[in-house]
């Protein structure tokens, strides 16, 4: 084999022949079917992924051809992406649960030659809107399960594919070489389409360079190794997949672990036991919600040791994952507390071995983050986008903080705006968006520094803080910053508030309209016996005015205690008389608050809070479920919360 | 020559078969056959005698008139287990799993005809018992596979909703490996996406193991999508015989379904 070697690859499959040198009996890649972890290791990859790569080429496919890749993380689909590569063409993974129209602007788009789908379910999809997508030539697919009736004039299977490859690499078996050897880093090397919750889905162009560098700039903050072992599931058409899957596991050499199916996913997490994980903040919060409820249930003993050992974590636990100084006596206690609560509670959360864990996506709330790094789990937020190839921000260890989201990745060049928005430029970021020149220039100025949209500043510690999308983001008359959806998410980590919607560009001081949260604020009705028939009547009890009152004055303490926020306390609220629901427009169906919309119907109680009013008046119109309308009044009361101070800026 | 070439294609083959309970006739005078590797539904209105029928075919039942010739031999008296070893499986209308049991074992028990170590090694287990039993799992997590039950693979089977524990049923028929497959009403009481996903189910096993189906089902819908003939009951009697089409048009049967006006 001329296939040596030599400095660091700068293409995935030069790595791949690199990992099946140094790490060849290391397992790569394991997916759980027939109830078995099967694995492949490096060296196996190796020739099945030649196998596939020369068998596409026997189908005909040619350097700059895009293979779509449609499904579930399966190790074949893995393999089809640097399979692609290999052959000087482009992988375009697509989201599985995209509907055929969506599919098939995506195929369409990219101009997609070849497509690899997982199974039945797909192939359907594809070859539902084939005949729209003019440049689409051959079908291959995993599982033959179902398909065996089609026409198979563009339809192979997986295997006969593979074995087609190795037909030719036994007769040629330098076949692939050329290919390979001619593949650069700054070549590109995948399309990954934005998911489009705003308009049409956007192709972002990425290079092998902006994956490779940024995946090995990453393994080297966070100093990982061959050794870890990760659980792919999340869809590998998103960036974050493609990095922590793909990206880092080829730079590290460590092995990927596909779980057998979508509902098995926290079965399998528990039996592979990760060492790096990634999860979004809803999954961590309803693992912990899954733990509280479970604890309730149990024997008084066991609850007691439970919140002795939880409080003792709360206290010591962060700080020898800080690497802080730690009496002896609280180790001891800690390390108790660990053989009978912590040890077994990671257990059955299925994270024993973990090392890192990263979640992102959206504000995590702070005591969730807490009982996680409490337990010694060393979880950390990132801040990325897929024009960065993932990675903006990431957090140094001993410098995790809840409430930001760190300091520049490595190489990374972060500016804020004079209108506040948050630019950066580095190694990941993209070359263009495909086919749409001008969406490129609008995100991506000339010397490469792109746009994120999103608000943001840098505290005294250096690490960044994101606040609020930048549009939305306002000024109070006094000029201090207003961010509605910084001090909104703050007051939603409390369990008893749903909504919030504060005031405060242009005027004076901050204020909220306030949506309890019926669940939680009824169970603490019905423990306290107060009787209540409706959510209007709980949420006027002036008892459940007085804990809003009490959560808005923590905030606002916590909020003196950031210069740039401190401006923006909450100084007079009110608790609203009605949900807000998307049937009244109020909301959107994915449940983001129409501010505009909730300003002008609610304008009375809005001019009720900043004229100074003891209560108001209102008269709403609701629809209900069955499309009816009718009519909701009410007398609601304004209270003004306590103030604090800011602390003077330390800079 | 004719006939055996006829012999052969026919899988389960019913003659003049007539059942009664005391004075009541379950079925009077029926005759049908099962060709290999067909999807045979057997449908009528309540009380038609369409489970009667099937379990006659099971053994369950032995009709006091008629034969029953399965895979070219006439059937003498026999138990139902006896029957179950010569390759008939079956589901329930009403779902008779082992409530307790994991769905794993509930399937494993579908493999019981096909298990042949005797109880000494069965006892000592390491060794021929354990081989026996790993190689039949791996047939039963083929089976998971197929079915997509990954995630209820540990789960009692009690705990499951109903429309899960019909598709254990029905995986305890395939765990059976049978020439011929009965389901007895495998769709009622579902809702409309659970129909169109064991339809694709009862479409598959039919495809990937050529298993011959013989189904009671009530929907007419899925009926004439599915099978490939339909044999038609009233009052224990055989009113319609034939390609779904056909069926359709019989006047007989549009009658019996639809009631008819007497003047």
């Amino acid at each position: 084999m001329t296939n040596t070697v030599s400095g660091t690859p700068d293409t995935f499959p030069k790595l791949l022949i690199l990992n099946a040198q140094r790490f060849g009996d290391r397992p790569a890649v394991r997916e759980k079917e027939y109830g078995i972890w099967q694995t492949w290791t490096w060296k196996e990859v190796k020739e099945e992924l030649f196998a596939l790569a020369a068998g596409l080429r026997e189908l005909g496919f040619s350097p700059g051809d895009k293979l779509a890749i449609i499904g579930r993380n399966r190790p074949r689909l893995y393999w089809g992406i640097t399979a692609a590569q290999c052959l000087g063409g482009i992988p375009v993974p697509v989201y599985a649960d995209s509907v055929a129209e969506e599919m098939e602007f995506v195929l369409n788009h990219a101009g997609v030659r070849f497509v690899l789908a997982e199974d039945q379910e797909q192939v359907d999809k594809v070859l539902e809107v084939g005949e729209s997508v003019e440049t689409l030539d051959q079908i291959i697919y995993d599982d033959p399960r179902g398909l065996r009736e089609y026409d198979q004039t563009k339809l192979h299977d997986f295997a006969v594919v593979q074995n087609l490859g190795r037909e030719a690499l036994s007769r040629e078996p330098e076949l692939l070489n050329e290919t390979i050897d001619q593949g650069r880093g700054s070549d590109v090397g995948i399309f990954l389409y934005t998911s489009g919750t705003t308009g049409k889905p956007k192709g972002v162009v990425l290079t092998n360079d902006n994956i490779i560098i940024t995946s090995r700039n990453s393994v080297e903050f966070d100093r990982l190794t061959e050794a870890e072992e990760t659980l792919s599931y999340l869809p590998m058409a998103w960036v974050g997949d493609h990095i922590f899957s793909h990206g880092q596991a080829y730079v590290a050499g460590f092995c990927i672990n596909c779980p057998e199916s979508e509902e098995t996913v926290a079965t399998d997490l528990r039996e592979i036991g990760p060492t790096y994980y990634f999860a979004p903040p809803r999954v961590f919060e309803g693992l912990l919600t899954h733990v509280m409820i479970r604890m309730e249930d149990a024997g008084r003993i066991k609850q007691k040791l439970f919140h002795y050992f939880m409080k003792v974590a709360r206290e010591t636990g962060i700080r020898i994952l800080d690497g802080e100084q730690v009496s002896l006596v609280d180790r001891l206690k800690y390390w108790l507390g660990n053989l009978l609560i912590y040890a077994p509670l990671k257990n059955t959360m299925g994270f024993s071995r973990i090392k890192l864990a990263y979640t992102a996506g959206e504000a995590i709330g702070p005591e969730i983050f807490d009982f996680y790094r409490s337990l010694g789990i060393n979880i950390k937020q990132l801040y990325g986008q897929t024009e960065a190839a993932v990675f903006i921000t990431m957090q140094p260890d001993g410098e995790v903080y809840a409430d930001t989201v760190g300091v520049p990745a490595p190489e990374v060049d972060i500016r804020i705006t004079d209108a506040g928005e948050v630019v950066y430029r580095g190694p990941g970021v993209f070359q263009s968006y495909f086919r749409d020149e001008e969406a490129t220039r609008e995100t991506k100025d000339d010397e490469g520094w792109v746009h994120t949209g999103d608000a943001g500043y840098f505290d005294d510690r250096g690490h960044l803080r994101i606040i609020d999308r930048a549009k939305d983001v306002g000024r109070l008359n006094d000029g201090s910053l207003f961010a509605p959806k910084y001090l909104e998410n703050k007051l939603k980590f409390f369990p008893h508030i749903k909504e919030v919607v504060a005031f405060g560009h242009e005027r004076e001081f901050v204020t909220a309209l306030i949506n309890i949260d019926l669940d939680a604020v009824g169970n603490w009705a019905e423990r306290n016996n107060i009787p209540y028939a409706s959510y209007q009547e709980l949420a006027g009890n002036p008892e459940v005015y007085g804990m809003m009152e009490e959560s808005i004055r923590q905030t606002n303490a916590d909020l003196a205690g950031e210069s740039q926020m401190g401006g923006s306390q909450i100084q007079r609220f009110l608790i609203l008389h009605k949900e807000l629901d998307p049937d009244d427009g109020e909301m959107t169906r994915t449940r983001k608050v129409r501010r505009n919309i909730i300003r002008d119907k609610y304008g009375v109680l809005v001019d009720a809070l900043y004229e100074g009013l003891e209560s108001c008046h209102i008269r709403t119109e609701v629809t209900f479920e069955d499309g009816r309308k009718g009519t909701l009044e009410a007398d609601l009361s304004i209270r003004d919360v306590e103030v604090f101070p800011t602390v003077a800026k330390s800079a | 020559m004719d006939q055996a070439a006829a012999s052969e294609d026919i899988l389960l083959d019913l003659r003049n078969i007539s059942l009664s309970f005391g004075g009541v006739k379950a079925l009077i005078d029926i005759s049908f056959d099962i060709r290999r590797g067909e999807v045979r539904a057997i449908i009528g209105p309540n009380g038609a005698g369409k489970s009667s029928m099937l379990n006659v075919i099971n053994g369950f039942y032995h009709p006091q008139e008629g034969e029953v010739w399965f895979d070219g031999k006439l059937r003498g008296p026999m138990k139902p287990h006896q029957i179950a070893r010569q390759g008939i499986a079956r589901t329930f209308q009403n779902i008779a799993l082992f409530r307790g049991m994991s769905t794993l074992d509930n399937l494993m028990t579908g493999r019981i005809t096909h298990m042949h170590e005797n109880m000494f090694w069965q006892a000592i287990w390491k060794g021929r018992a354990e081989k026996e039993e790993l190689a039949h799992r791996e047939r039963v997590e083929h089976i998971i596979d197929f079915l997509e039950i990954q995630s209820i693979r540990k789960t009692p089977v009690g705990k499951l909703p109903y429309g899960l524990q019909k598709r254990v049923e029905l995986g305890r028929a395939l765990a059976a490996e049978s020439k011929l497959l009965l389901l007895d009403e495998p769709m009622a009481g579902m809702n409309l996406e659970e129909k169109e996903d064991m339809c694709r189910f009862v479409l598959d096993v039919h495809d990937q193991f050529g298993t011959t189906i013989a189904l009671i089902e009530h929907d007419m819908g899925v009926v004439m999508d599915i099978a490939d003939r339909v044999v038609v009951l009233d009052y224990g009697r055989k009113i319609g015989d034939g390609y779904p089409d056909e069926v359709r048009s019989n006047k007989d049967v549009i009658d019996a379904y639809l009631g008819v006006a007497h003047d």
